[in-house]
């Protein structure tokens, strides 16, 4: 044994559906468990049973277990008790939660990302209504958001809650830690069906390979049916990855980042660390980091990536995040990552393409076709030459577009006659 | 369903409309000029001299107003007071209570009280669903209050009524001094029918006192007294709209649900609580009529710094107003003079020709508990435990367009369930209940359904709604009770509706 008494979990005045746990291995008398429960007579009764089931999965016969709970799921409390379990015995078991048909879903290289939001790993209260908020991608937080002192409980929540919770859509991510404890952490998420991963602080394009490398050691050594309940094909469901540059030696190697495995899909800048890293105080004009972003943007379009800006952290200043967002977006940024759902929105509409440029761009498009169609060199608008890039970069407004749903694929076989130019 | 309650026969439910009482209105005893000094100063030393000058007796009913909300400080002095004469068995009915009034638990203890006819929140509430209060609890909306008052079901014997500024012949007001509440509205009915009147004030002005919440005709005595309450805690300094994501989400889709289903117009009359999400709802509500260039024909309140600003700025005619739950209410009742003080005696009582929340056209309310059948509850949860009052929740329910706006589970436990708890609402008076997950539409409004059709809302049905719960929250057990009943639930009109039992120990 490791030590005597284990506890897991968070109690307290402000603190809502999670629970605190506190395990004591005894030689007899059976497992007692005292708890003490908001919703002790809705779920009492099977919160015990739930508690008993666990112990015995993990051969403990002999318990006494106290549990303050305020509205805990299921899940949480399951990854509580393990946590409280595993700080007592060794043991490679792991307590998995069902996993729910919702959420065996992939996603693709090229999937919008203006909007991924932050969820701190080891706060269950705030994960539960995340996928509401449709946010492009949800981030489980190990890293920043969870004390040092917390990390192995939040683990095995994040886990539990790949599987259990439905976040309707969203790209399902996790920010692991940083060196050989983000490398552990990937085989709490690999096998639950994670999106992509977010490597922070990355300054080598090293430790890209070497996550990569990890991760295909844990797919090919799954026992896939068993974990999944699903006939799920794990090498077919692609994990992306998403290195973050919060350095100055980070910004230096963001090409060689961007390059070093061929399922990084983005790459996104944490201005915090890097105006730190400088040295110098983060200024929401943002000059002291313009080098950064418009580095950051370069590598990441010449690698074939999306570059995405770093969080705005004042939650109650909508309308600078707004100014930000339009800024961001001119730079050529395709995302912005958020720490609260109400900056969603104006980030989303932010980065979409708005109604003014999408009847521009059709304009333009529809030049170009006709002067194909003529046969003619050079496309004009009104008296107005238009360049080939220009040409490409409202197709690309266009194909974004669509595939938003502003306008139908065929948008073009739908203009009247008297509208073409 | 019992027959008698507290010694008092009573009569079931019988349905929404279908009961009409018989008989005449009850009045207090004929006072008379002779009784009362000729220069019209009624004040007295201290409330116990009140007290004991109204005839303070066993088994009295003392009624006092929640207009002081958590900074009452003289609801529990009463029963101080009666405690230490001696007295016992007094029926407390108070048109609220709130955490600051948890000390009654002494005087329940003690015998001073026998039984609450009001709300029961928190510990109080804990207290009578373990069957420790003599009596029965009667549970009623504040329009139910005045019926009570009105048919005399309830005799009001001494009424105990704080003011924050009155003159000495016991004319008072709700606006003034430093214990400002903006109205008194809920004290009217105990000030015309009860046979004692009490007025205490901190703040004693000059003849006359106007305008005449309370008339002075009414009054007996009057006390001062160096508080009447805690300001802070009387009226917020300021509310806040919910700053909670997921409550958010709620108002946004109310909003976008009103808008949607063409419920919202202009000319609109509606009325919306003044819980975060609630204001939240409002906030959004202001900005559709801006933008559509559109005015509401007036708001019923409680009032807050939301309606305030709706007023102010032309997207509000008039708001008509029973409580003021902020400092910008108060000011606006004082300074506004389209901001008018309506009690809830006129806004509510369903024993009077007519009544404000028949001509509502939107109301937005809340609920702890709602059912497959879009039954209501709000006074207990699903643990089986008194938790809050009704309030105006019940009046409420007869506006055209009534709209739930819950989450779907609070902190695991889930909001729709198989059948309520308590029963405080019937299903056909609630048409649409909007979650952070889904809307779900009464059957009974094919009207609206249609209006919503290609909206793009997720309109989902009650039992989809309930089902999504139970998957995440799990299938909850239900609370055991034993036979005794402890609190009886009253209609609009005095017909008992549900009754709720002690907790099994």
């Amino acid at each position: 044994m490791k030590k005597s008494i284990a506890i897991a979990g968070n109690s307290g005045s402000k603190v809502r559906s999670d629970c605190e746990i506190t395990l004591e291995l005894k030689n007899e008398g059976g497992i007692i468990i005292d708890l003490n429960s908001k919703v002790i007579v809705l779920y009492g009764e099977s919160i015990k049973e739930l508690t008993v089931e666990i112990l015995q999965f993990f051969g403990i016969k002999n318990a006494v277990v106290k549990i303050t709970d305020t509205g805990a799921l299921p899940f949480v409390i399951a990854a509580r008790l393990e946590c409280a379990v595993k700080q007592l015995i060794d043991t490679d078991l792991e307590y998995l939660p069902e996993f729910i048909s919702e959420n065996g879903y992939s996603t693709t290289r090229d999937r919008f990302r203006f909007s991924r939001l932050y969820l701190p790993g080891n706060t269950p209260g705030l994960m539960i209504n995340a996928g509401l908020h449709s946010a492009d991608g949800i981030i489980l937080d190990l890293e920043d958001s969870v004390a040092p002192e917390k990390k192995d409980e939040a683990r095995i929540l994040v886990r539990n809650a790949l599987r259990q919770i439905n976040f309707l859509g969203a790209e399902r991510m996790v920010r692991i830690n940083q060196g050989e404890k983000g490398l552990e952490d990937l085989h709490f998420i690999i096998p639950h069906n994670v999106n992509l991963i977010l490597i922070p602080k990355c300054e080598s394009a090293d430790y890209i390979k070497r996550v990569d490398q990890e991760i295909s050691k844990i797919k090919s050594s799954l026992n896939l049916s068993l974990n999944l309940n699903l006939n799920l094909n794990l090498n077919l469901n692609l994990i992306f990855l998403m290195p973050i540059i919060e350095s100055a030696l980070g910004v230096e190697n963001a090409f060689d980042i961007a390059r070093a495995s061929e399922n990084v899909v983005g790459m996104a800048i944490g201005l915090e660390d890097y105006t730190a890293d400088l040295g110098v105080q983060r200024t929401s004009e943002g000059k002291e980091s313009l080098y950064a972003r418009t580095r950051l943007v370069n590598a990441s379009k010449a690698a074939g990536v999306q570059p995405i800006d770093s969080v705005f952290s004042d939650v109650a200043d909508m309308e600078t995040l707004k100014q930000n967002v339009l800024i961001s977006k001119a730079l050529g940024f395709e995302g912005m990552g958020c720490i609260h759902p109400r900056q969603i929105p104006i980030i989303r509409q932010g980065f979409a393409p708005d109604e003014a440029e999408i009847e521009k761009s059709k304009k333009i498009v529809l030049a170009f076709t006709e002067a194909k169609s003529k046969g003619l060199g050079v496309v004009a608008l009104g008296s107005k030459m238009i360049d080939p890039p220009v040409v490409a970069r409202a197709q690309k407004t266009i194909d974004l577009a669509v595939r938003m749903g502003f306008i139908s694929s065929n948008w073009i076989d739908n203009i009247p006659t008297e509208g073409k130019l | 369903m019992p027959l008698e309650i507290n010694g008092q026969t009573v009569i079931p439910f019988k349905g929404v409309g279908k009961h009409r009482p018989e008989g005449r209105k009850y009045s207090p005893p004929i006072p008379t000029c002779s009784d009362f000094p000729d220069d019209g100063n009624k004040v007295v030393g201290s409330l116990e001299e009140a007290l004991r000058k109204c005839g303070i007796r066993d088994g009295m009913t003392i009624s006092t107003h929640h207009h002081l909300r958590d900074g009452d400080l003289v609801s529990n002095k009463i029963f101080e007071i009666a405690s230490g004469m001696g007295v016992k068995d007094l029926v407390w009915f108070p048109s609220a209570s709130f955490p600051c009034n948890d000390p009654i638990i002494k005087y329940l203890d003690d015998g001073t009280i026998n039984r609450i006819e009001g709300s029961m929140n928190g510990p109080l509430g804990r207290y009578v669903s373990d069957g420790k209060m003599k009596g029965t609890a009667v549970l009623r909306s504040h329009g139910g209050r005045v019926q009570a008052i009105q048919d005399g079901e309830v005799k009001i014997d001494i009424a105990v009524l704080a003011a924050p500024t009155a003159d000495s012949f016991g004319n008072a007001k709700g606006t003034g001094g430093k214990s400002a509440c903006g109205v008194i509205g809920y004290a009217k009915a105990d000030s015309m029918y009860a046979t004692k009147v009490i007025v205490v004030t901190d703040n004693l002005i000059d003849l006359p006192c106007f305008p005449m919440e309370i008339e002075g005709n009414y009054v007996d005595y009057v006390v001062v007294v160096d508080k009447i309450g805690i300001p802070e805690k009387i009226v917020s300094g300021t509310t806040q709209i919910t700053k909670s994501p997921d409550r958010l989400l709620i108002a946004d889709l109310t909003a976008k649900f009103i808008e949607k289903s063409g419920i919202l117009k202009d000319g609109v009359t509606m009325q919306a609580g003044a819980g975060g999400t609630s204001l939240a709802i409002a906030v959004f509500v202001h900005d559709i009529l801006k933008k559509k260039g559109w005015k509401s024909k007036l708001g019923f309140g409680g009032s807050t710094k939301y309606m305030v600003k709706m007023l102010e700025e032309g997207q509000m005619g008039f708001i008509l107003d029973a409580q003021a739950f902020d400092l910008d209410a108060v000011k606006s009742i004082e300074d506004n003079p389209n901001h008018i003080p309506y009690p809830v005696f006129n806004a509510y009582n369903y024993h009077s020709k007519g009544n404000l929340t028949s001509m509502m056209d939107i109301m937005i309310l809340g609920a702890t508990e709602v059912d497959l059948n879009f039954n209501g509850n709000v006074v207990t949860h699903s643990d089986g435990y008194l938790l809050h009052g009704i309030g105006g929740w019940q009046n409420c329910l007869h506006a055209r367009n009534v709209i739930l706006s819950i989450p779907l589970f609070r902190d695991r436990i889930p909001v729709i369930v198989d059948e309520v708890t308590t029963l405080c609402g019937p299903g056909e008076l609630i048409d649409v209940i909007i979650t952070e997950r889904g809307i779900a539409i009464n059957p009974l409004r094919q009207d609206l359904i249609d209006s919503v059709k290609g909206s793009g809302l997720p309109i989902k049905t009650l039992k989809e709604l309930k089902d999504e719960a139970e998957k995440i929250c799990g299938k909850p057990q239900k609370p055991h009770f034993d036979e005794e009943i402890v609190a009886v639930i009253k209609w609009v009109d005095g017909t008992v509706i549900d009754v709720v039992r002690k907790i099994k120990s």
